[in-house]
């Protein structure tokens, strides 16, 4: 259906709405001088000044490292999980297992935050240790919020799959363990691939409960972010804004390749099993 | 008999095996610290049981000088809770008033262009929140970008950073996605021709938004409000930039009390907002599950 000029006015006002800040952040991380409104001339400076700040690109390290155990922990675990729920027979133990897992969702970060460091400073303090907040602690807290999205993404995949699949695999001589990782595995891979994306986009962008998890000495990306705006910001910040924009559209159109690709795969399976149960019927 | 009997033996086994990491990691990481809130909340600084953090909410008091330079006492955390409310509020429904058409104009639109705009939504959702209230101040600011053009136009520059409203535009910009995705989702999954039907039944197109794609639309409204809501009345950051500290927010009381280390009296704070949030989603859930009845 074609737009009307009156929708399209309005999306149009939507979107400028919605990346107005962003160009201007953009374009300010080129600027010459320091000033944050007035353009005066094009140069590279403030990237040059980012790539030699090496509080910043610690965090940098410090986060990816943080998003990538984070992500393929809770993947690994919030597969099984859903693998898990999906056979219970109980409903009562689905409930609450719908329930707890439903619980990091709705909470605000707030109050996930707290909660975790509370718990991490009360078993420290136990232990007789002056802080027990470190990577270990954040590496939790990423992975309990992660979690959740995973077991998400990858439910909805074992409810669409055909359950006489693995039943198949098993009939053909396949042991069940065998017949999940040779049928199950590679039927769920969509969404187990979206959630490990989903996983490491929140990790690395989560700032909250980063914030009140954190040891001292463990800095990420965002509270690095934090803390430069806590004094005046120069466009240093803007040029890493930049960079973190043009990653995230990087990973937004993989992502998308994947779905798509995904999608088509899936559509042509499809084609080809009507079709041959078309052959078969004749 | 016997071998099937083995199989699901085996299969029970597996789902056991499967579950039970997550289980440990759900009791240790996802209930137990809640109940942590819970304790820390109730206990002074030695452990002993006390209701005095939670009474410290409702009753401490502070004095504030209002515009016209009066001196008023007031209720501290009460005051604080009212105006996260009241923020929330008003940012929650500015969302769902320019999200709701957005989400319709994009449901109607051709599949491929549905999904460049909704890609296009979700890119700033990606970008770290603490940029993104940045820029605005940046923005917002007196000599500001958005004061430079209203003066190109030749009006008159306003005075927003520091005030109410540029906390609401913050907080209207960081959740406006969180508002648009759940509604176009339930829109785009509309049945066409309940609104055909609705049409060649007389009904006009006020007539067919009204009651036709409004209540069909309500589920994605509901879980697009709680998901607005409950992120902006628990923000904190956002008011600290774009108020200049001035409007202290619930979520500011309970990061300035875990500053100053008073982890108890932050703790009665996030127990008492989990509560209230707790209630209201109820409240919530029960009218949603109302309306979706009838």
């Amino acid at each position: 259906m074609k737009m009307k000029p009156l929708a399209k006015f309005y999306t149009v006002l939507v979107m400028v709405f919605l990346f107005a800040p962003i160009v201007i952040l953009l374009v300010f991380s080129f600027n010459e001088a320091k000033s944050l409104s007035v353009f005066s001339g094009f140069s590279f400076y403030w990237y040059r000044e980012l790539f030699r700040d090496s509080d910043t690109l610690g965090a940098v390290r410090n986060t990816l490292l943080l998003a990538v155990s984070a992500s393929l922990l809770s993947t690994v675990m919030g597969t099984a999980a859903a693998v898990g729920i999906f056979k219970l027979r109980s409903k009562y133990l689905r409930t609450i297992m719908d329930t707890v897992t439903n619980i990091p969702m709705i909470n605000p970060d707030i109050i996930t935050g707290i909660s975790l460091m509370l718990m991490f400073v009360f078993v420290g303090r136990l232990f007789g240790a002056a802080t027990s907040l470190s990577f270990w602690t954040m590496l939790i807290a990423h992975i309990t919020f992660c979690l959740p999205y995973v077991i998400l993404q990858v439910l909805p995949k074992l409810q669409q799959m055909d359950k006489s699949l693995p039943e198949a695999a098993q009939d053909l001589g396949c042991t069940p363990l065998r017949a999940f990782f040779k049928v199950e595995i590679p039927e769920i891979l969509p969404g187990i691939v979206t959630g490990l994306i989903m996983a490491f986009t929140l990790s690395l962008d989560d700032f909250v409960i980063s914030y009140f998890t954190a040891g001292n000495g463990f800095q990420t990306l965002p509270i690095r972010i934090y803390n430069m705006t806590k004094k005046t910001v120069t466009p240093k910040m803007y040029a890493l804004a930049t960079i973190i924009f043009f990653v995230i559209l990087i990973l937004l159109m993989i992502s998308n390749l994947f779905d798509s690709e995904s999608a088509e795969t899936v559509r042509k399976a499809k084609e080809k099993k009507s079709k041959k149960m078309k052959e078969n019927t004749k | 008999m016997k071998n099937k009997n083995a199989v699901s033996r085996r299969e029970r086994i597996i789902r056991r095996l499967c579950l039970s990491p997550y289980s440990v990691w759900a009791v240790l990481f996802i209930v137990v610290p809640l109940i942590f809130v819970a304790y820390y909340a109730f206990t002074d600084n030695d452990f002993q049981f006390t209701f005095a953090n939670i009474t410290r909410f409702f009753t401490a008091t502070s004095t504030i000088t209002d515009d016209s330079g009066a001196a008023r006492e007031v209720r501290t955390y009460l005051l604080i809770f009212l105006r996260s409310l009241k923020l929330a509020v008003i940012s929650t429904f500015i969302c769902l008033l320019m999200g709701y058409p957005a989400a319709y104009i994009i449901s109607k639109a051709s599949a491929r262009v549905q999904s460049i705009l909704i890609t296009l939504i979700m890119i700033p959702m990606w970008m770290n929140f603490l940029i993104r209230t940045y820029a605005w101040m940046t923005i917002l600011q007196d000599t500001g970008i958005f004061n430079s053009m209203l003066g190109l136009v030749g009006l008159h520059p306003v005075h927003i950073i520091g005030t109410e409203a540029a906390v609401v535009i913050g907080m209207v910009y960081d959740y406006f996605p969180y508002m648009i995705l759940p509604i176009y989702s339930v829109m785009a999954k509309m049945d066409e021709k309940l609104i055909e039907a609705a049409r060649d039944l007389g009904c006009g197109s006020f007539g067919v938004l009204r009651r036709v794609i409004w209540p069909l639309s309500l589920p994605g409204v509901f879980s697009g409000i709680t998901m607005v809501l409950v992120p902006s009345i628990s923000t904190f950051y956002i008011s600290q930039k774009l108020g200049n500290g001035k409007f202290y927010l619930i979520g500011d009381a309970i990061e300035g009390q875990y500053v100053a280390n008073n982890l108890h009296f932050a703790a009665a704070i996030a127990f008492i907002l989990m509560v209230i949030l707790l209630f209201c989603m109820a409240v919530f859930q029960r009218a949603a599950n109302k309306r979706a009845a009838v």
